[in-house]
């Protein structure tokens, strides 16, 4: 039994389109719904979870022979712990105006299963190089998808996209899409389109993969 | 079995001993909290700053013309100095109210944090209040998780602050609908926000209630 080579490419790739964490995975939906209100706050809350998930996954995968089996978990929620308290800190201290807006949805990252959810089936079990690997394409694919929810929230709720003005004064905003409602909506169209999107792609691959035979058999 | 790979191939498994688990997790909890403690000492200052900036802004805004504050409490029945905002000098109080100034040092007003329960969360809001003339001079809302684009309008619509330029506060502070204000002691809602607006208003009465006696006793 030969274990599959993975490249560090290919970890890097899945995470932001073939198993986004948002899109695909429908992980972390907490804070993809809570906090994707304008897209600045989604790019902050994108980038916060970028950064404990790699970091999280870089020392977890260092570590992953030193710490024993039975308390991994809590081992992991340490880790975890410790760079969204250092990102809350930090974001308090450099943008403190975003820092107020997410509120507790940045120690909430805590409890994202996106990020455990990598330690346990991929950091863990794999070496730094691709742990990171697969770290920075998850949070990227994170990072992204909060940032269309956000980006498409913000203009379709407000007329602006980080602030600037799109559609002129006459502009009547569609106040529902920064609402809460307004999360499960457009998440639910995003996912819709992707959906639809990937059905076809998956649809073309098959009927390519029947032509040679047909062909063959005629 | 390949072990040139980087997968962990499962070896004979051992259970490790509780000694060994416990000093892990006090390992990882000790390097947690050092790193914690040195990234909260690094921040510290620059979040102080940080917040020590945005209250003098929010007092020179809500007092018009000023440029100096002056940290004050209330104690007994006179003000006495208090802490400097960003500071954590051990002995003063902390501040409940703030003595703005001009250049020349003429005493302009009071800037007056205060707060009351809004339509979902909170409102605190910063006072602006002007003891020779009984009126409040400006108003500035601090923190509110109001409806966004109907209560949220109490922080942004520009026709509701303008209520506050100048608005007496006796015989008290008074919400009337938007359009209607005739008196001065009156401000116009904001059609929509009625609970956000009565809110603020409901704030502002209590504020010139503790405040207007205290502050004329005391200049």
């Amino acid at each position: 039994m030969k274990a599959r080579e993975l490249s560090v490419r290919e970890e890097l790739l899945k995470g932001l389109w073939r198993e986004n964490p948002v899109l695909v995975q429908v992980l972390g939906m907490c804070p993809s719904l809570a906090v994707t209100n304008t897209a600045p706050n989604a790019l902050a809350m994108g980038v916060a979870t970028f950064f404990v998930l790699v970091g999280s996954s870089f020392l977890v995968s260092s570590l992953r022979k030193v710490i024993p089996k039975p308390v991994r978990i809590s081992t992991y929620i340490v880790i975890i712990a410790t760079f969204v308290t250092i990102a809350d800190l930090v974001l308090q201290a450099f943008v403190p105006g975003i820092h107020k807006e997410l509120g507790a949805f940045i120690s909430l990252i805590v409890v994202n299963c996106v990020i455990l959810g990598r330690q346990e089936a991929f950091a863990s079990r794999h070496g730094i190089r691709l742990a990171v690997a697969d770290a920075v394409g998850m949070g990227a694919g994170f990072t992204f998808a909060l940032f269309l929810l956000g980006a498409t929230r913000e203009i379709l709720g407000n007329g602006t996209l980080f602030g600037v003005s799109l559609f002129g004064p006459n502009f009547e905003p569609w106040v529902v899409m920064i609402l809460p409602p307004g999360g499960f909506l457009m998440l639910g169209a995003i996912l819709l389109v992707f959906g639809a999107w990937k059905a076809r792609a998956a649809a073309r691959a098959k009927a390519a993969a029947v032509e040679p035979l047909r062909k063959a058999a005629a | 079995m390949s072990t040139g790979s980087s997968v962990i191939v499962p070896g004979p498994t051992r259970e490790p001993g509780s000694l060994k688990l416990v000093a892990t997790l006090v390992v990882a909890g000790v390097l947690s909290g050092a790193g914690l403690v040195a990234t909260y000492d690094a921040t510290l200052p620059i979040v102080q700053a940080n917040q020590a900036r945005a209250l003098r802004e929010a007092v020179f805004l809500v007092v018009p013309g000023s440029t100096k504050l002056e940290p004050f409490a209330w104690q007994g029945d006179r003000l006495v100095a208090a802490a400097e905002p960003g500071t954590n000098a051990s002995g003063a109080p902390p501040a409940e109210v703030f003595a703005a100034r001009d250049d020349a040092g003429t005493l302009l007003g009071y800037a007056i944090p205060a707060e009351g329960a809004g339509f979902q969360d909170t409102i605190r809001l910063l006072v602006g209040y002007e003891p020779a003339g009984r009126r409040i001079v400006g108003v500035k809302v601090l923190e509110s998780r109001e409806t966004p684009g109907l209560g949220d309008k109490i922080a942004k619509d520009a026709q509701f602050a303008a209520n506050f330029e100048a608005l007496a506060i006796d015989p008290e502070v008074v919400l009337v609908k938007r359009g209607e204000k005739t008196a001065p002691n009156q401000v116009d809602a904001i059609t929509g926000a009625t609970i956000s607006s009565r809110a603020v208003v409901k704030v502002l009465d209590a504020v010139a209630r503790t405040w207007a006696s205290r502050l004329e006793s005391a200049s």
